[in-house]
């Protein structure tokens, strides 16, 4: 796809996005609005995949999101892309849906490979997999996005330990680093410091990315890919926007998890061109 | 009929570690975890056959888990080893997400469990592990019972697919089950027949029923004991067949009173077959530094505790 495809796809992830949380009044549309163009540039341009979706993922690139809060964007961007029907968004957080509030395999949605949720899990899930695609000689890379705020937890650097130390250069790990938290900036709550430097003295190759620049997120991608198999794992730090799109709600950690009412909805949705159709 | 003897003493550990060496030998999808307790867990064996498929993950038990669901995910069949401490309240989060919510198959290999763990303490004791890991949706829990089962159901878990916690323990222990049997997840064995009352023991405690057994019988008390290897999905249809003929009951573990096997035995009998039933497990207490044997008889789970409980039960009958 073109940037400008790109772009428009990530509009319309944006506007389900809105969409998805509004009718159910619940959900985290900050996070999601500010990775849409990272989702939409990973399922559609970056990473080789099948949405007609094999659990085991042998001989493709896997995706892991380990802040699951930010299910919408993935919901949208996996439907729009082919693994399961776009009407079946409007099911998001509803009861008997597979479109969880937080992401699962248990009602077995095409794209969910773990479910995750409660944080810091995914990047040692995505570890395992790599393993594994290194035992089967299995070439393809595999990808986990973390939230910042989600560095906070201990298994976050075990696993981060654990990849330098053996080597694990099939990984890119990309975090969210919008710079917020439920409660806060993170740099209120909890800061994350020198995030770089911690990535390094951990032994990672660091990488940054403008999250929000479809060029740059195309760019910064594949220098990352082309990166693994040096004996180092990789991490792109992502700046993005969280509510990004969205003008209310950029600027502040409010919008993380909170859904729009009717007017705000308009208002959101008068900033998102409708390009590939609404569900 | 012919009473039960051993044949040999050996850890349930030990068992582990030749079972996982022989599956790991025949199947290779097995891969194996270890959070820095590879000779407590017997794992050199597997480690030394086949160190490709083997994960030193140090000491970070949660990475352990994800690692695990990981693996299994691209189709391997991942046995995580460590102590059942560390193997069950430390990350069941990790394990409540990444394994049983996500039906990954995982296979939690945990050793040390129990009072039997000895001089280290109640640290490293686990007494609940049964209890957390039985309420997880979808998860078999097993607890063999010597040397020779804990090797057969090392074996036999890698057939089953979905997520299962194997437990056992550090010390020196009878050996008497046959060292060629084929292990069933969830099939109870009949060990010894009896008419007066049925005993349900499971892991180490299945040995001190039989001892019990012995003394009852020499009173003239008949004693049936099964075993129940498997406390999760209980065989249901074995308790009440033993229940339906001796109607009174007692269950031997090694675990708190709460949450483990005596309570599924409870809950089954309330619902289908209400009899009377005395407990031998740990009464709502940690325990402390000592010997296997002291702290077995100090926290109520010696011989004499399994004779005690089958004289009470038999006065309620």
């Amino acid at each position: 796809m073109t940037i400008d495809q790109l772009e428009k796809t990530a509009s319309q992830v944006r506007r389900d996005i809105i969409r998805m949380v509004h009718a159910v009044s619940s959900g985290h549309p900050g996070g999601s609005l500010g990775c849409a163009d990272f989702f939409t540039a990973m399922y559609f341009e970056i990473m080789d995949h099948d949405p007609s979706f094999n659990m085991d993922g042998k001989n493709e690139d896997m995706f892991f999101l380990s802040n699951g809060h930010i299910s919408p964007v993935w919901y949208s961007v996996l439907a729009r892309s082919g693994y399961f029907p776009v009407p079946e968004l409007s099911t998001f957080r509803h009861l008997d849906s597979r479109l969880q509030g937080h992401p699962a395999t248990h009602e077995g949605l095409p794209g969910i490979r773990v479910a995750s949720g409660s944080l810091g899990q995914g990047l040692s899930v995505a570890i395992g997999v790599a393993l594994s695609k290194r035992l089967n000689g299995d070439d393809k890379t595999v990808y986990c996005l973390t939230g910042d705020g989600e560095l906070q937890e201990g298994q976050i650097w075990e696993a981060v330990m654990y990849a330098c130390h053996n080597k694990v250069d099939n990984l890119i790990a990309v975090v969210d680093w919008n710079g917020q938290q439920i409660d806060g900036s993170n740099d209120d709550v909890l800061t994350l410091g020198d995030l770089p430097g911690k990535w390094e003295s951990f032994g990672w190759q660091v990488m940054h990315m403008d999250g929000n620049n479809m060029a740059d997120v195309l760019k910064v991608m594949a220098e990352a890919k082309a990166a693994l198999g040096n004996g180092k794992p990789v991490v792109v730090l992502m700046k993005t926007e969280m509510g990004q799109g969205v003008d209310y709600m950029m600027g502040t950690h409010a919008w993380h998890g909170k859904a729009p009412n009717d007017e705000l909805k308009d208002k959101a949705l008068a900033q998102l061109e409708e390009t590939l159709g609404d569900y | 009929m012919s009473e039960i003897t051993a044949y040999d003493k050996k850890a349930t550990r030990d068992g582990f570690g030749a079972g996982l060496a022989e599956i790991g030998a025949s199947n290779p999808d097995v891969v194996a975890l270890c959070a820095d307790l590879v000779g407590s867990l017997k794992m050199q064996q597997f480690i030394k056959q086949s160190p490709e498929r083997f994960f030193q993950v140090g000491i970070a038990e949660a990475n352990m888990m994800g690692i695990a669901a990981g693996l299994a995910t691209a189709g391997k069949i991942p046995y995580t080893g460590t102590f059942a401490n560390f193997s069950t309240g430390r990350v069941y989060d990790q394990i409540r997400q990444s394994i049983a919510y996500s039906h990954k198959n995982v296979k939690i290999c945990a050793s040390h469990a129990g009072l039997t763990l000895g001089e280290d303490g109640a640290t490293h004791q686990i007494l609940e592990d049964v209890g957390m890991m039985k309420m997880l949706p979808g998860m078999t829990v097993i607890n063999p019972c010597d040397y020779a089962q804990t090797k057969a159901a090392t074996i036999a878990i890698a057939e089953h697919h979905g997520p299962v916690y194997l437990r056992f323990g550090r010390p020196g222990w009878p050996v008497f089950t046959p060292a060629d049997q084929k292990f069933e997840i969830g099939k109870a064995l009949h060990l010894q027949s009896g008419s007066d009352v049925s005993i349900f023991a499971t892991g180490h405690l299945v040995w001190n029923s039989i001892e019990a057994a012995k003394i009852l019988a020499s009173e003239g008390i008949s004693v049936e004991i099964i075993n129940i290897h498997t406390i999760k999905p209980l065989d249901e249809e074995a308790v009440l067949d033993s229940v339906s003929k001796t109607g009174a009951v007692v269950s031997a573990e090694e675990h708190q009173r709460h949450g483990g096997l005596g309570d599924s035995i409870a809950q089954l009998l309330m619902r289908k077959m209400p009899v009377p039933m005395e407990y031998v497990a740990v009464n709502d207490s940690f325990g402390e530094s000592g010997k296997p044997a002291q702290l077995l008889d100090k926290y109520g789970l010696g011989v004499n505790d399994v004779v005690t409980a089958v004289k009470n039960v038999l006065k309620r009958k």
